[in-house]
């Protein structure tokens, strides 16, 4: 009988909360009823919220200061020549507190475009994993720094030559005598980078792999020389040139240059008088560009930033603004009734 | 001789109407996309519809192909009987659907981007469009591929069935694609013709044979055909081996009721000629009957077959959102090509100084230093151009097709459109249509069998004045009680039985007997209701009302048994009486009513004659006349549709006279027709009223329901029916299409074009005098043609201030022309079709959406409809739920996908602005490709699968909130504004957050590393990078609570202010859902009154 019945009707669909579309559901409504109260907590979490970013951006101790030497009355003035050559420049400044330490110390440049297409192609990822076929091959993409007089440029392409090559000593002058305040250049790239995104060819020593190639147009030495000091930080897993061939994305940028965070200074930089020697060997001039130092110290939530803070702060308080003219206006306009 | 003259008068008519439909159906699209691959009759190739060219107008046939034996002789080329229904082969398909596929113009679009991306200089990878162009196309080859190859096998199929062929001298088993012209085919009982094939003989003596052609024309009757007497006696096949025979006839067309030919046959050394008609001629689709076996001729095979030719390719019918769909491309196209020509000009203009252009570390290569600047320019637009053309959101036709496909289930699966009783569920034929069911602003129904379950049963009649009504088979008088009792023999007075004599012998019945296991329509469930089956018995008519009348005539007593050629038998109480049928005087239009002139055992000659009460009752001298008036009007006022029967007995100088009539008539060379219609007239007078007979055509479950649900869902209901004013009227009324309270206006029987504008300009003004209440109109399909003639305005004018139109008398084309005088109207409403007949097939197929009734009447309707459901009362769900659904959930799509697309490529054009516009992408390639074809599709496709802003049962019982969407209203231009302009205003906030945010580039980690946030070629590990920070993650969440907070205000003050009925119905059924708990928490005053308001 029941067979029966089912063959009956073979055609009957399903009845299950899928087929007839009664799957559990939830609608969140934008009634006035919900959106006041709701608006109100958004808006008093933001408000909480905005103001530790706020405090903790202003926490954060920045001293910045510009070295382009474009005005005369600067130390660096002397250096703006291109002709000019190992050109050293002092740069004198006081610290009134104590910034504490980790403290990080950036360059920065504008109106420095590392962001432009061509520029930002024009390197060899293959080049730079260390691959020795594309020692003697560049790839294209490195043009017009692909060969230079038939011999293969290694690093090639524009990034890579265009390597920012200032270097930096700093001092603390205590009574007059100089005391160096001693910079960490390790781990200032990313940890991908250095160690797997770019590895050096596996011949030792890595000059040999370097044989018959050429170093770019602008560098003062070749890759396999860029770090005297420490053997490790030569070649492509040199960490600033890491640093510098993640590209910018605006034109206006800083990179991180070193650490202080040793000897004496790992508290950070005590207040006193301070002086940067600067080796002075990257032009800006000719297109209008600027270069600049920058020694900051970071909380969790990274560098100075008070846009985020603000942002809070005036979206939550928009957010209750508003929930008080909808309250009005719920209160002067009652809801229609129901027919 | 009968059936021809029926022929020739219908055909002509048909004609007239053909020569119409095809001008109507020669401009459709090539494109059809049909799901019932596997019905032959309903999927051909594209060039059917029109008449193939032929060299001359005449084809010449040799039977079994037996040419002369002169050597000048040269053969005809005919087609074969191969029939076409697929549209690609094994070889063309890839070539064929790549051009078919990249003439959607959003395809051959991204072709031109691929193809600029691989040529020049590109900022983007050619993978990041080519992949999506890729996976889109290749989706849609593989469904078109897949359709196709079940056409193939439904060809196959149709062109491998085992069909007998005379062949050198005997019958030889071939496959039906082999079927040549001139070949004689054997067809047996129940079988289908496999070609248009001209009767030569069948196994009865006089060489007739019983087809019925419901796969062609919907009409379930048996026809009767008929094969010239000289080739009759060829019965078998060594007979026919002797047969010489020329067939010449017209060339194939699509005409199924014309055929013009004639065969000469040479019997010994003497040519005799006949001529062949549309009754010879055995169409292919139609199925023998009641005829062990025929033989006939292939005048016309494969797709110069009638059927195959009157195949009218549907036209695809494009929904409105498409519309709006394309029309937003175009504007998404102006966009981005302005996008793309300001970059350009900007880039030109920043790097006229040197020292952007070219500064010491960014040098140029020779190649571009010496290219040219015209070709550069170029490039540079080209390059923008493929920058930002991922605002065309590629994935949109896919997405929006995967949608309609997908969710197109959830209507077979609707339990509450599942007919029990007949166990049939909802189907869907064309998915592209399901969001027009939110948007149906006429539905025009046909009447029977659609409002009415077509079922008719014999209710009551009128004998001689009195009023009978049928209980337990018996004939119960009015007024008395049935206290006779049970088991007395059946007494009948002489007028009841004449009356029961007429009813059983007046009609065009057609017995068949044995085939209990064989209904005609194949598979159909209800066609055993066609044949009222006892005793191995049943009766097949044309006409519903006539099979009633004869079953019920039977279950009295007296029982229509045999109809064999000339005569007629009954049985009445057993007892056996043989008629000889003389005349038939055939049923048409204009008479209103059908006669017979029978020869009654005894001798005597009589007329029956039966037929509309207006048509019979002026031509009666003796009877019950206004008694039996009053017991008509009686009878339509219940609904009941009504026939008075008459007779007339004829002395025999009188039937003399008659037969002089009628044979002058019949064999008249010029105007016959009207020579008949005089004959018929002079026959059909002085009659004696016998009475009147009362039919019901029940009306199916909830109708009026439904058609209220519809009104108040500011659909406008119409009512289309071949049937007679009066009967319309009263089932309308009874349906509430009518209401008692409106005013009803009639535009009726009008002969002439200023009579017809007159009585409209009088309706015209008699409804903008009195605008108070409702009208109604009455239009029938005469007064209709001449109101569609010249004063199509006018009529408009008055049908849309009428809240209700009721269309009698309508043949099937002017139904579609009704139909199409709607859709082509200034305001282009969007109308709905629905219907169970073939006669409603033409209606169904013009209008925007085509609903089909799985009726008795054959599937035609079913089959040539978008949507076919079991009951009329399950429209109201499918359009006030499903369509409603569907509408909001297609417009959500549409919106959306436009609305991402904005976002996402508007950072990457203002991105342009800070870095020189050097065509730096902001996204990595990964990301590019995978945005529109993986990230965004799917969440917004399960959105659009299974959204539900309100609840069904609310939906369904507040119909008012169907207008909320009427007007396509979620896709108008305004909306669109909307969503675009939010579009911008979130890709502004993403990107100046992130520029806000980073633009110092200061670092965002506790390691004191710059992150910057532009990584062209790698993105390894950066998200890593990202979602270790902080600083990230806080600007993540303000900018998306910023992007929703315009949005999100005004919507709660539209929705507080000016909430849409939809809006309040949501409160509302959220208010009931949550129940007793929600109001136990808000004030006590506030709470009472809500209880009150949902209680």
């Amino acid at each position: 009988m029941v067979k029966q019945e089912e063959q009956l009707l073979a055609d009957r669909p399903d009845n299950t909360a899928f087929t007839q579309q009664r799957l559990p559901a939830w609608q969140p409504m934008l009634s006035a009823g919900i959106v006041i109260p709701g608006f109100v907590l958004i808006g008093l979490a933001f408000i909480g919220i905005g103001v530790a970013l706020f405090v903790t951006s202003q926490s954060i101790q920045v001293l910045e200061m510009d070295y382009t030497g474009r005005e005369t009355t600067s130390g660096c003035f002397k250096c703006t020549d291109p002709d000019t050559k190992n050109c050293v420049c002092q740069l004198d400044f006081d610290i009134d507190t104590l910034i504490k330490g980790p403290v990080f110390f950036y360059y920065g440049l504008s109106n420095y475009f590392q962001n432009y297409r061509r520029y930002g192609v024009s390197k060899d990822d293959t080049q730079l994993s260390g691959d020795l076929d594309n020692f003697i091959n560049p790839s294209d993409t490195c043009s017009p720094y692909d060969t230079d007089n038939d011999k293969p440029i290694v690093p090639c392409g524009s990034i890579a030559n265009s390597m920012f090559n200032d270097t930096f000593v700093l001092h603390q002058l205590i009574n007059g005598t100089k005391k160096l305040v001693p910079f960490d250049g390790k781990g200032i790239a990313w940890w991908t980078d250095y160690n797997v995104k770019y590895r050096n060819p596996g011949v030792k020593p890595l000059k040999d792999a370097f044989k018959d190639t050429v170093k770019p147009p602008f560098w003062p030495k070749p890759a396999y020389e860029l770090d005297p000091s420490d053997p490790n930080n030569n070649g492509f897993i040199n960490q600033d040139f890491l640093v510098w061939m993640r590209r910018a994305a605006l034109s206006d940028f800083r990179k991180l240059y070193r650490r202080i965070a040793r000897g004496d200074y790992t508290q950070g930089l005590p207040a006193g008088n301070y002086s940067l020697e600067i080796h002075y060997n990257y032009p800006v001039l000719s297109f209008n560009g600027r270069k600049k130092v920058v020694f900051s110290n970071v909380s969790w939530m990274g560098g100075q930033n008070e846009f985020l803070g603000i942002a809070y702060l005036v979206v939550g308080s928009m957010c209750i603004i508003m929930s008080i003219v909808m309250l009005i206006v719920y209160a002067k306009f009652k809801f229609p009734e129901e027919d | 001789m009968l059936p021809l003259q029926k022929n020739t008068h219908r055909g002509r008519e048909r004609h007239g109407e053909e020569e119409r439909e095809k001008q109507m159906f020669g401009l459709c699209l090539m494109e059809a996309s049909d799901k019932h691959a596997g019905l032959p009759a309903s999927r051909l190739t594209p060039d059917s519809g029109f008449d193939p060219p032929h060299q001359s107008d005449t084809r010449t046939i040799y039977v079994a192909n037996r040419f002369p034996q002169h050597g000048h002789y040269i053969p005809q080329r005919f087609a074969d009987n191969r029939i076409i229904s697929s549209k690609y082969t094994v070889w063309n398909f890839v070539p064929k659907n790549l051009f078919e596929q990249f003439r959607r113009i959003a395809n051959f679009y991204f072709l031109i981007i691929f193809l600029v991306q691989l040529m020049i200089d590109t900022p983007t990878s050619p993978v990041t469009s080519g992949l999506p162009l890729f996976f889109v196309i290749t989706v849609t080859a593989i469904k078109q591929g897949y359709e196709d190859w079940l056409r193939h096998k439904a060809d196959n199929e149709v062109n491998g069935a085992p069909v007998f062929v005379v062949r050198s001298g005997s019958l030889v088993q071939t496959r039906s694609k082999n079927i040549r012209v001139g070949d004689i085919v054997r067809v047996a009982k129940d079988e289908t013709f496999p070609a248009d094939l001209a009767l030569l003989s069948s196994d009865r003596a006089d060489g007739t044979c019983h087809i019925t052609t419901a796969s062609l024309d919907g009409e379930t009757n048996l026809k009767t055909n008929f094969s010239v007497a000289e080739t009759a006696v060829c019965q078998s096949v060594s007979q026919l081996e002797a047969l010489q025979a020329v067939v010449e006839c017209q060339q194939p067309d699509a005409d199924l009721y014309r055929f013009v030919g004639r065969i000469t046959v040479t019997q010994h050394g003497e040519e005799i000629v006949r001529a062949l008609g549309q009754e010879n001629l055995l169409l292919r689709g139609a199925r023998l009957k009641n005829t062990k076996e025929i033989f006939g001729v292939a005048i016309y095979t494969g797709m110069e077959s009638k059927m195959a030719l009157n195949y009218k390719c549907k036209s695809q019918k494009r929904s409105a959102v498409e519309k709006s769909m394309n029309t937003f491309l175009l504007i998404y196209l102006g966009i981005l090509l302005f996008e793309a020509v300001l970059s350009t000009i900007l880039k030109y203009a920043w790097q006229a100084e040197d020292k952007w252009d070219e500064p010491f570390y960014n040098q140029k290569t020779e190649q571009e230093r010496n290219s040219s600047p015209i070709l550069k320019f170029i490039s540079d637009f080209l390059a923008f151009l493929v920058l930002y053309n991922f605002i065309i959101p590629i994935s949109l036709y896919v997405t929006v097709e995967m949608q309609k496909f997908l969710g197109s289930f959830f209507i077979g699966w609707d339990l509450d459109l599942y007919h029990e009783e007949s166990d049939q569920k909802a189907q869907v034929n064309t998915s592209d249509l399901n969001e027009e069911l939110g948007q149906v602003e006429y539905v025009f129904t046909d009447k029977t069998g659609t409002l009415t379950e077509n079922e008719m049963h014999f209710r009551e009649c009128s004998i001689n004045g009195v009023k009978y009504r049928e209980v337990n088979g018996k004939l119960a008088p009015e007024g008395m009680t049935d206290d006779s009792p049970d088991g007395s023999t059946p007494h009948l007075t002489g007028d009841e039985l004449l009356f029961l004599q007429a009813v059983a012998l007046c009609h065009t019945v057609q017995i068949s007997y044995d085939q209990p296991d064989c209904p005609v329509g194949g598979g159909d469930p209800f066609s055993h209701a066609n044949g009222f089956s006892s005793s191995h018995m049943e009766y097949y008519a044309s006409s519903p009302d006539e099979k009633a009348l004869v079953e019920a005539a039977k279950r009295i007593g007296v029982a229509f048994t045999r109809c064999s050629g000339e005569t007629m038998e009954i049985k009445t109480f057993g007892k056996s009486e043989k008629y000889k049928l003389l005349h038939l005087l055939e049923f048409d239009a204009d008479r209103r009513r059908m006669s017979v002139i029978l020869q009654t055992p005894s001798g005597g000659k009589v007329l029956f004659t039966k037929g509309a009460e207006s048509a019979i009752l002026p031509f009666t001298t003796s009877g019950e006349i206004e008694k039996t008036r009053l017991h008509v009007d009686e009878f339509a006022l219940k609904g009941l549709r009504t026939l008075v029967v008459a007779c007339r007995h004829f002395s025999p100088e009188e039937y003399i006279d008659v037969e002089k009539h009628l044979n002058a008539a019949r064999t008249a060379l010029q105007q016959r027709e009207e020579k008949l219609q005089e004959a018929f007239a002079y026959i059909e007078r002085d009659l004696q009223l016998l009475g009147a007979t009362g039919v019901e055509d029940k009306l199916q479950d909830k109708v009026q329901e439904t058609i209220e649900a519809l009104r108040l869902a500011g659909i406008k209901v119409w009512v289309l029916t071949g049937d007679k004013h009066e009967t319309a009227v009263s089932v309308s009324l009874s349906c509430g299409h009518f209401h008692r309270t409106m005013n009803i206006l009639e535009l009726l029987q009008q002969r002439s074009d200023n009579e017809c504008a007159e009585q409209l300009r009088r309706l015209d003004r008699r409804i903008k005098e009195d605008h108070v209440i409702q009208h109604g109109l009455v239009v029938d399909g005469a007064s209709l043609s001449l109101a569609l003639r010249e004063h199509e305005k006018l009529f408009m004018e008055v049908c849309k201030n009428c809240s209700a139109v009721l269309c009698c008398r309508m043949a099937p084309l002017q139904k579609a022309k009704v139909v199409r005088l709607f859709k082509t109207s200034p305001e282009k409403p969007i109308t709905l079709a629905i219907g169970d007949g073939a006669n409603d097939v033409s209606m169904i197929q013009e209008a925007h959406v085509g609903i089909g009734i799985m009726g008795k009447e054959g599937r035609q309707a079913v089959r040539n409809s978008d949507y076919a459901i079991a009951r009329f009362k399950f429209l109201a769900k499918l359009l006030l739920v499903h369509g409603h659904f569907y509408y909001i959930r297609i417009a959500t799509l549409v919106q959306y996908f436009f609305y991402k697309n904005v976002c996402f490529i508007t950072p990457q054009f203002l991105y342009q602005f800070f870095c020189l516009f050097s065509q730096q992408t902001l996204y990595d390639s990964v990301y590019l490709t995978l945005y529109n074809i993986c990230f965004t599709s799917l969440p917004i496709l399960v959105y659009s699968l299974f959204e539900q802003l309100v609840h069904p049962h609310v939906l369904q019982n507040k119909p008012g909130l169907y207008r909320d969407i009427s007007k396509n209203s979620l896709l108008s231009f305004r909306t669109f504004l909307y969503w675009t302009l939010l579009g911008f205003l979130h890709a502004f906030i993403f990107f100046f957050g992130s520029y806000i945010l980073m633009g110092e580039d200061t670092t965002l980690m506790g390691n004191g590393q710059v992150w910057p946030f532009l990584h062209t070629q790698d993105m390894y590990f950066v998200f890593v990078q990202l979602l270790s920070s902080g600083s990230a993650w806080f600007a993540i969440i303000i900018i998306i609570i910023t992007c929703l907070f315009p949005d999100v205000v005004k919507k709660v003050f539209y929705r507080h202010l000016q909430p849409t009925s939809t809006q309040t119905s949501q409160m509302y059924s959220n208010r009931v859902a949550i129940g007793d708990d929600f109001i136990a928490l808000q004030p006590l005053s506030r709470a009472k009154s809500q209880l009150g308001k949902i209680r």
